[in-house]
């Protein structure tokens, strides 16, 4: 499902940028980070609302919320989840701008760290919001308009760090990345605490 | 006065849609209000 | 969720007016335009443009700076600020709320406040941009930390207004909206030292009311101004509440109509079903039965 969809949306995203601003390579490299993650973020929602499809086809939902597991375990399982698919989106992504806009991994810790942190925040948020698009009659549409505005730290803090990580900016990637971690933080409290709420209804 | 058309601009802009706006209210309260029993049109005035 | 009526605390006559409006919207919207007029003459007419003379001694020519009459649109364009936070707070309030006492009073004052606070950002955005482009020589300046937060909100609450539109159970509704309310008003913290960190500065001015240096007439058309839009403001709720209350009036009426009816149909079946039974029973006294 993530294979054969959500990876190769990624992929397409970041050939037509490349293609769409015709830039010379240099510029592609300093415009890697940033596309990076909006590649990330576009795909996240795709990633999101086919996991939360197949759940309400197939009421394994129901199953699980009805086997007594308290809502934070649901939570953390689902995005966990999330997040393995999104790190595994994100590594061949990052294959991409090596390939295709001619990155290097100047420091890969600090990189490997901001995308760890950001990740969590975005499949915690993610998660979340996904259950809350579901249900009766939302639409799955609204997912992107609820999740976007919301991760738009995140997105600031993952472009900035991977400007360091990359070597295309001058800045202190590791205070972005401390940013992130606390993002995730609070994105984890936040959907453990609120997942509770939300199911009742479901 | 210098800017002025900024100004007409801005100050216009919030008159105008908050006119709109306040019209609209009146007039989706006028519509809703036809539909309620009149017993039932008052507003709770105490925490539900 | 209870939603019981209180008795109406309005008089009888009023309440058979078919409209949101009473004495509280009138006093309210008298003060409004009133207000309105005295701050267009203050902003207008009575108020000096900002000019500043900088100036730089010796025998060269003091330099004129300061904003001119662009500090015109401040009058409108702060105020208009004050009440979107007013009323995103309200609605951040009104979440909290109905998440602890469940509270659908609550969730009315949220959708209220969200539908007012999404016009007046957008208008923030609006005189902000109008403002700046004689100033700053731009409309839109990137990495603006008031900018930016300001515009995250305004996405915020438009997910949140389209997203309660999605929903048509309001006990559902409530609950999960807040959630999502509340999600939206930690974020802006959040969003605002990012952008913050991000830029390290801003074309924004620097908070004009803690400015000792403007002159005692424009702090107070500045704060007048406030006042004469948080009055705007408290016209608009009233309504828009009242609009959310008759809304649910319609929808808690069509509900009891609907289980009334099905009771009548229920009753009236059994009561065929007794007839029936006592009739095919013969002359003897009428069953007892569990109905009367």
């Amino acid at each position: 499902m993530v294979a054969t969809q959500v990876l190769p949306f990624a992929m397409v995203i970041l050939i037509l940028f490349g293609l769409a601003l015709d830039a010379d390579s240099r510029t592609l490299r300093d415009l890697a980070p940033g596309l990076f993650w909006v590649a990330t973020l576009f795909a996240s929602v795709l990633a999101i609302q086919r996991s939360v499809a197949v759940e309400t086809v197939s009421s394994t939902f129901e199953a699980l919320r009805l086997s007594g597991a308290p809502a934070w375990k649901l939570f953390a399982g689902k995005a966990l989840a999330v997040a393995l698919q999104l790190l595994a989106i994100e590594a061949v992504l990052a294959l991409g701008i090596i390939v295709l806009y001619r990155s290097s991994f100047e420091d890969p810790v600090l990189v490997v760290t901001a995308a760890l942190a950001a990740t969590v925040a975005i499949a915690s948020a993610g998660s979340l919001y996904g259950v809350l698009a579901v249900g009766m009659g939302v639409r799955d549409t609204i997912l992107p308009m609820l999740l976007l505005p919301i991760m738009m730290p995140v997105l600031v803090g993952a472009t900035r760090a991977f400007g360091d990580g990359l070597g295309t900016a001058a800045l202190d990637g590791w205070t972005w990345t401390g940013l992130l971690a606390l993002l995730a933080v609070i994105y984890a409290t936040a959907g453990a605490l609120a997942y509770a709420v939300v199911i009742e209804d479901t | 006065m210098d800017y002025l058309r900024y100004l007409i601009g801005g100050w216009g802009v919030v008159l105008v849609a908050v006119a709109i706006y306040a019209v609209s209210l009146l007039r989706r309260g006028k519509v809703l209000s036809a539909r309620v029993p009149a017993d039932r049109r008052r507003w709770m005035t105490t925490d539900d | 969720m209870s939603t019981t009526l209180t008795r109406p605390s309005s008089t009888a006559s009023e309440a058979d007016v078919a409209s949101t409006g009473s004495k509280l919207t009138r006093v309210l919207g008298i003060a409004s335009l009133v207000g309105l007029a005295v701050l267009l003459l203050l902003a207008f007419v009575f108020t000096e443009p900002d000019q500043r003379v900088f100036d730089r001694g010796l025998d060269l020519e003091p330099l004129l700076t300061g904003q001119g009459d662009a500090v015109r649109l401040l009058y409108v364009h702060f105020p208009v600020a004050m009440v979107t936070y007013t009323a995103f707070s309200l609605n951040a309030i009104g979440s909290i709320a109905v998440l602890w006492k469940k509270s659908m009073w609550w969730d009315n004052t949220a959708a209220a406040a969200a539908e007012v606070g999404v016009l007046f950002c957008g208008l923030t955005l609006a005189t902000g941009s109008i403002w700046g482009r004689p100033i700053w020589n731009t409309w839109w300046k990137w990495g603006d930390v008031r900018l930016m937060t300001t515009t995250i909100l305004f996405l915020i609450f438009v997910g949140y207004l389209a997203y309660r539109r999605t929903m048509t159970d309001s006990q559902v509704r409530a609950k999960r909206s807040a959630v999502v309310g509340l999600i939206g008003a930690i974020n802006i913290p959040i969003v605002y030292k990012s952008v913050d960190w991000w830029q390290n500065r801003t074309l924004h001015q620097q908070s004009t009311l803690r400015d000792r240096a403007i002159e005692d007439l424009t702090l107070f058309s500045m704060i007048f101004g406030m006042v004469v839009f948080l009055v705007i403001f408290a016209w608009l709720m009233v309504h828009r509440f009242r609009i959310g209350w008759l809304e649910h009036q319609i929808e808690t009426v069509g509900l009891e109509a609907a289980i009334a009816e099905r009771r009548a149909q229920t009753s009236a079946a059994i009561e065929d079903a007794v007839t029936d039974s006592r009739a095919s029973a013969g002359s003897g006294p009428p069953p007892k039965t569990g109905m009367n």
